[in-house]
């Protein structure tokens, strides 16, 4: 399944991003900012570029995402049900009792769900690995690592960057959601890393800048990453917190934060209308 | 076997370019210290499948998790104190909780560690890591428990911690040994006290054993190289037939071997327990055997509490 028409990614998107809200409204809980400025590079990801088996996920040929930013799982968990891997309607019961998706995302417990993630740093070690592994078997699958520009003030985000260059990870395409805002504040005002696109580059990385709400530069960006050879690519991703939701944009508030009924129904009309 | 000394640092290394002949899967990575985790072995033989991270702990135990989830056995080897202590969030978070089939081999585990002094004696591992769901934690005792366990915990699919020491000791076991995990080895069947002794401090018992049995008095020792899962019922066996029971450890009383051993007899079957390990302190620089004597973990502290 390979969706390469730009209206019906974009269309796709907005479903993306309709799942998310409807998880975290439905238990009043999870994070729907992170999780809105990604949704456009999951769909690409998961719609465009990644080769994956819905009925068989633990193929171990399948290209593989690790989602770093773990608290962003309702956007993993939406990608991955509008592409089958379970029922949309399961997205209602994130993070309730009863449910296999659990506020963070879970290898064992949920389909297509390639590494557990949620403290904050970890994903870009597990990536290199899953890498490295595909190089030690001869194979050509490729793994995909999410990061929050947040994220990337955790040190061991910058041990793993030596290694995936040190490793020639060219099967490594490393995806940096700079929506530039954190818990408590813009990324600037309380600890920078900019600049990421520089840093990565000293780091050996390929950097590719794009609009990460473009459907076309992204699929443009990852098809570039796929021909590097001998290093490891970091696409920044310039994006929008919440983008899609005219009063979650921009807005450091909704980093953690479920809507209300009122919010959530005008939130679901701004993003199409309720299914 | 007496006179023989190794450390079992220098087994793991040995056993692991066994292992490494045998298992295809078997993938070795160290944080710069393979010359003294002795995985450089393993990496002279399987250059290919033998990584390493540098000075960089968290960044080895989340690598090691992703090779796991390519079906790939990571064994994964540095000092105690940065493996459990630095790289905790990463064996509890991408470790752990996934269940991954990682294997954290930790040397220079406890104050034998010696001259290098406090910040590199690692007294609070077997604490932090059999705290841990789905953690298994092995803590050997000599050359030939050693080679045994590097095989035998690659046969676990999970995470398993394997406490390693720096210091030579003597081998304690022949070949035809047989151990098994989750199940304590008896020596001796002594009724005048139990000693529950891990690594370094089994050979120390051992040394009391004998002689205490000068002095008419006879004690078994209880060789415990796995912590987690802990034998049950060897320990309330032997509750119920010693007058006397002492644990002993390279490691702090908090939390170590004396506490698991105390928590099955609290539930279990209350019985006095003395433990002798490292009494809420810090270690300090000097030789092992010094050390040994100075924070009161020798064969001679036994002795002295026995009778």
């Amino acid at each position: 399944m390979k969706v390469t028409d730009i209206n019906e990614l974009e269309g796709i998107a907005k479903s993306v991003r309709q799942g998310i809200i409807e998880a975290v409204y439905s238990n009043k809980s999870g994070h729907p900012g992170g999780s809105l400025s990604i949704a456009d590079v999951m769909t690409v990801l998961y719609f465009n570029q990644m080769n994956l088996d819905e009925n068989n996920p633990k193929w171990e040929d399948r290209d593989r995402l690790v989602l770093s930013k773990g608290h962003c799982a309702p956007a993993l968990y939406s990608a991955l049900a509008n592409r089958g891997f379970f029922d949309v309607e399961k997205l209602k019961t994130f993070r309730n009792i009863e449910s296999n998706l659990q506020g963070h995302p879970d290898m064992n417990k949920v389909p297509g769900v390639d590494m557990t993630s949620g403290s904050l740093g970890q994903g870009l070690s597990s990536a290199n690995g899953m890498a490295i592994a595909g190089k030690m078997d001869n194979k050509d699958y490729r793994v995909y690592c999410v990061l929050g520009d947040g994220e990337i003030e955790e040190g061991q985000i910058w041990e793993a960057a030596m290694t995936s260059a040190k490793y020639k990870l060219d099967n490594l395409c490393v995806i940096v959601d700079n929506n530039n805002l954190q818990i408590d504040g813009t990324i600037e005002e309380v600890m920078s890393p900019y600049p990421i696109d520089e840093k990565f580059k000293s780091f050996g990385f390929q950097v590719i800048n794009i609009d990460g709400h473009n459907i076309q530069e992204i699929i443009d960006a990852f098809d570039v990453a796929k021909n590097v050879k001998g290093k490891p690519t970091c696409i920044i991703a310039k994006t929008i917190k919440g983008k899609g939701v005219s009063f979650m944009e921009n807005k450091a508030e909704w980093h953690g934060k479920a809507p209300s009924e009122e919010e959530f129904c005008q939130a679901m009309q701004e993003l199409g209308g309720a299914r | 076997m007496e006179n023989v000394k190794k450390a079992t640092r220098q087994s793991y290394g040995e056993a692991l370019a066994e292992l490494g002949r045998k298992n295809k899967n078997v993938v070795v990575l160290d944080a710069d210290l393979a010359g003294a985790t002795k995985t450089s072995i393993f990496a002279k033989e399987f250059p290919e499948r033998f990584l390493d991270i540098g000075i960089a702990e968290a960044d080895m135990v989340g690598t090691a998790a992703g090779l796991a989830t390519c079906g790939k056995i990571p064994y994964a080897s540095t000092f105690a104190v940065f493996a459990a202590g630095r790289a905790y969030d990463q064996i509890r978070n991408s470790v752990c909780y996934p269940q991954l089939n990682v294997k954290i081999c930790a040397t220079h585990s406890g104050i034998t560690v010696g001259e290098d002094g406090a910040t590199h004696q690692m007294l609070e591992d077997i604490s932090l890591m059999r705290t841990l769901p789905n953690m298994t934690v092995i803590s050997v005792s000599d050359d030939t428990q050693t080679k045994w366990a590097v095989e035998e915990i690659s046969k676990i699919n999970g995470p398993v911690y394997l406490r390693l020491g720096r210091l030579a000791t003597p081998v304690i076991y022949d070949e035809t040994q047989k151990f098994e995990i989750g199940k304590m080895v008896q020596i001796g069947e002594g009724t005048d006290a139990t000693v529950f002794a891990t690594g370094v401090t089994v050979a120390e018992a051992l040394k009391a054993k004998e002689e205490l049995e000068k002095q008419g008095i006879n004690i078994r020792v209880i060789d415990v190289h796995t912590i987690k899962p802990i034998d049950k019922e060897m320990i309330i066996k032997c509750a119920k037939e010693t007058k006397k029971l002492i644990s002993i450890e390279d490691h702090s009383v908090i939390g170590g071997l004396g506490s698991a051993i105390a928590e099955v007899l609290t539930e279990n079957y209350p019985t006095k327990l003395i433990r002798l390990g490292m009494k809420d302190t810090f270690g300090k620089s000097g030789k092992a055997e010094e050390l040994m004597k100075y924070f009161g973990i020798t064969s001679e502290d036994i002795i002295k509490n026995v009778k």
